[in-house]
């Protein structure tokens, strides 16, 4: 019943959206401008029908309907309630009626708030939105039917995969990656619709998009950083990134986003880099798809991979064929896509934003090439290769500390040109920032090259955005007589763009730091003691007080209590976990993460004796690790500080 | 304004090329050094000496019998087996909790020239098909005297 009703929702959903991407060009065309409502309706319709499907397949997770092929996959009766509705995007299927589901909301959404603007542009982004949309209810139809038969109906189902039900952050990372991926079709639907509707040189679809973007932006940094404490929490070798090719699918588009978020305020200013642009927010959307096709298609083997099948074979022809539409698209518009100012001098802001899209596209092809270098390494030479983390970390280190410069340099220059005076006097001050942290960087022990210019830089960086800060509310008061705490609320109100940038950058500098610092000086130790001894490192002692075991309803664990030594007084336990799932052959690490200011004492249950008499114990000291999920929050309310709409609000 | 741009032109293609030249040897150099090859044991020693002390992904199964591991000096030595070639895997550090003889492992590392594999990091395969436990294999039976005998 409930399956008949989802998969009836999603075949009748096709058809409205196929009305709806008709619709659109015929009332162009013919000048029926009457159609457009029922081709507006089909948007709406169809979230309607996508949400009556994912709402149904909740509801069979729920109530445990094993008839339902993507519930007897992922399912099982031991599953904590949370848990159960968390894996609608535990598994292939779910996870793409889930991104069908988000995207319909989106195109719901954006189409309500702009249905009334005049012209040709909304109705063509929708028609793009539904196009997108029908893609994907393709693949619910075909190689990613979540609502398949089962019979005879199975007792009891598996379970969701053990290490995606081992962790809370399993609730957080992938909402916010799909809010974050699916957020990039909207300033893609919006770049086609001006194009298609011959609207690009008014810049309105970037103007419509803005907060879009940035929220699909800010989402998927904050999904990038979720992410990255889900592997720190779970996976319990103690680090957050590895290039692991599906960490590179969600860090590819946040890369060409960035770039965009930048030069869109070079064409808003200037009128310049307006192709760019578009092939930047096309890039951008190819690469959330190429992301899924990497992630879902079972092509590169990791935890995210769910399976190996046909599916692939839908997202390279759905690649190729926006790659290619997009191409005919921006070449019949380069006529409309001239730039309408030209680039003063070397030493101006837009010099800077050129250089900063330079380095994140070079840093975009650098991972993409690693990523799929093995891909086509199979293909061509037919041998199976990785590419290692130091191709990764050698490539972006030179790449990573010019940004961090370039962040330093690009709040201090203005619009079109510099004096000298100006120059030295914005450039020179932010060298006492850099000259502190190349101090400390050095008195802890850092030698590396790359690792002293990180912390200079980031040094650098901090304080040429904090000293914004300052400049700005010193002229407040001064004129103004205000506090600086009015000051401050005054002046970021006044220009929330701009300060909301700066609030960012400081996000990323606080995540560089912790980057730079837990890569630098972390230090580990590994050791069997059994119960009673202790085990050391850099300072802190830990001893193991015993080991024990539970059962669970959906698992068994087995844990050493370790208890945190200060002399010979307890300052507080450790718990590390091994999670045995029935459904796994091998249990899932849970280690256990002690947070302090200045770092984290990390320790992992690496082995035990069956009769628990000794365990063997890691413990990883990680320095300044907490302050990258606080810059990741940093980020996300600078992002969040810059959507907050402008200008003075009367009602609410 | 048109004139010097079009002077200007042909130097930004140039400039443009060069970057993306640079740029692009770079990455291919890059490639070059730091490929990982996944061998099975049998491809690894048909290399001869060319498999000598570059990184390698040596995948197989554990060989039944061949797996020791001393918890005092975190020693562990096991092959790896494709059923046609052995080769001697040598690493530090607790093998993983259910390590077992027959189980799938892919070993990244280096192989030296004594043909002892020393491994720097220890990855087990599962297939993803569900297989229940065999008996005995339960961790509520594996470790009965933690589970059952805590009583927590």
């Amino acid at each position: 019943m409930t399956r008949l009703l989802a998969h009836d929702a999603i075949l009748v959903s096709m058809a409205v959206v196929l009305f709806g991407i008709v619709a659109v060009p015929v009332a162009m065309r013919t000048g029926r401008r009457g159609l457009l409502p029922y081709a507006f309706a089909a948007v709406y319709t169809n979230f309607f029908l996508v949400s009556v499907a994912a709402v149904a397949m909740v509801y069979a997770l729920v109530t445990h309907d094993f008839s339902v092929s993507y519930v007897a996959q992922v399912g099982g009766r031991a599953t904590p309630l949370l848990f159960t509705v968390i894996s609608l995007w535990g598994a292939l299927e779910g996870s793409i009626l889930f991104w069908a589901w988000v995207l319909s909301m989106y195109a719901a959404a954006v189409v309500w708030i702009n249905s009334r603007r005049p012209g040709n542009l909304v109705p063509y982004a929708a028609a793009t939105l539904l196009f997108v949309s029908f893609f994907f209810a393709i693949l619910l139809v075909g190689p990613a039917d979540p609502f398949g038969v089962v019979s005879p109906v199975p007792p009891d189902g598996p379970g969701p995969n053990p290490l995606l039900q081992n962790h809370i952050l399993m609730a957080i990372h992938p909402p916010l990656l799909y809010l974050g991926y699916v957020g990039m079709s909207v300033p893609f639907a919006f770049a086609v619709g001006a194009m298609l509707s011959g609207e690009v040189e008014t810049d309105d679809w970037m103007r419509i998009t803005r907060r879009w973007t940035l929220s699909a932006w800010a989402l998927l940094s904050a999904a990038i950083i979720a992410g990255m404490w889900w592997s720190y929490e779970v996976l319990g070798w103690g680090g957050y990134w590895a290039w692991d090719p599906v960490e590179n699918a969600s860090f590819l588009p946040w890369l060409t986003a960035t770039a965009f978020l930048h030069s869109a305020m070079v064409q808003e200013r200037r009128g310049m880099l307006r192709l760019w642009n578009l092939n930047l927010v096309v890039g951008t959307f190819l690469l959330t798809i190429l992301g899924t096709f990497l992630t879902r298609s079972g092509i590169v083997s990791s935890v995210h991979a769910f399976t190996t099948g046909t599916i692939g074979y839908y997202f390279l022809a759905f690649i190729a064929i926006v790659m290619l539409a997009s191409l005919a698209l921006v070449a019949g518009n380069s006529e409309r896509l001239r730039s309408t100012g030209r680039f003063d001098s070397a030493a101006s802001r837009e010099t800077v934003f050129l250089l900063n899209n330079l380095f994140l596209t070079a840093f975009m092809f650098t991972v993409l090439t690693g990523t799929l270098f093995p891909l086509v390494a199979e293909a061509i030479k037919g041998v199976k290769v990785s590419v290692g983390e130091p191709f990764f970390n050698r490539m972006s280190l030179p790449i990573v500390v010019t940004l961090l410069f370039l962040m330093g340099v690009g709040p201090a220059l203005p619009w079109k040109a510099a004096s000298k005076a100006e120059l030295k006097a914005k450039l020179v001050p932010p060298a006492a920032g850099a000259g502190l942290m190349l101090v400390i960087a050095l008195v802890a022990g850092a030698r590396n090259v790359y690792a002293l210019l990180a912390f200079a830089f980031a040094g650098y960086a901090a304080f040429a955005n904090l000293r914004e800060y300052w400049i700005g509310m010193r002229a407040r008061r001064i004129a103004h007589g205000e506090g600086w705490g009015t000051a401050l609320v005054r002046l970021v109100g006044g220009n929330r763009h701009r300060y909301g940038g700066y609030t960012a950058h400081l996000g990323v500098i606080l995540v560089a730091f912790g980057i730079a610092a837990s890569s630098t000086f972390r230090t580990e130790y590994e050791a069997t003691i059994k119960p009673g001894e202790t085990i050391s490192l850099s300072g802190h002692t830990l001893r193991l007080k015993a080991m024990w075991g539970r059962e669970e309803p959906q698992r068994s664990v087995v844990g050493a209590t370790l208890e945190v030594m200060n002399g010979s007084m307890v300052k507080g336990t450790m718990e590390p976990r091994m999670n045995f799932y029935p459904m796994s052959q091998s249990p899932v690490p849970t280690p256990a993460v002690r947070s302090r200011f200045l770092g984290d004492l990390y320790v992992n249950l690496q082995a035990f004796r069956p009769d628990g008499s000794n365990a063997t114990i890691r413990v990883i000291y990680e320095p300044l690790v907490p302050w990258i999920w606080f810059g990741g929050g940093v980020v996300v309310f600078g992002a969040l500080i810059a959507i907050f709409p402008t200008g003075r609000r009367t009602d609410a | 304004m048109t004139e010097s741009k079009s002077k200007r032109r042909p130097w930004v293609i140039a400039g443009v090329v060069a970057v993306v030249a640079v740029f692009g040897w770079l990455l291919y150099g890059g490639l070059d050094k730091n490929v990982v090859f996944f061998l099975t044991p049998q491809e690894l020693l048909a290399k001869g000496t060319a498999g000598y002390d570059v990184p390698v992904r040596l995948g197989g199964q554990v060989k039944p019998g061949t797996v020791k591991w001393d918890d005092k000096t975190l020693r562990l030595t096991f092959e790896v087996t494709d059923g046609k070639s052995d080769v001697a895997v040598q690493s530090s550090g607790a093998p993983p909790q259910m390590f077992r003889d027959g189980m799938g492992v892919v070993v990244e590392g280096r192989f030296g020239r004594d043909h002892v594999f020393n491994s720097t990091g220890l990855m087990v395969k599962h297939s993803n098909e569900y297989h229940p436990p065999k008996p005995g294999e339960k961790p509520q039976e594996m470790y009965k005297t933690l589970i059952k005998g805590s009583g927590s």
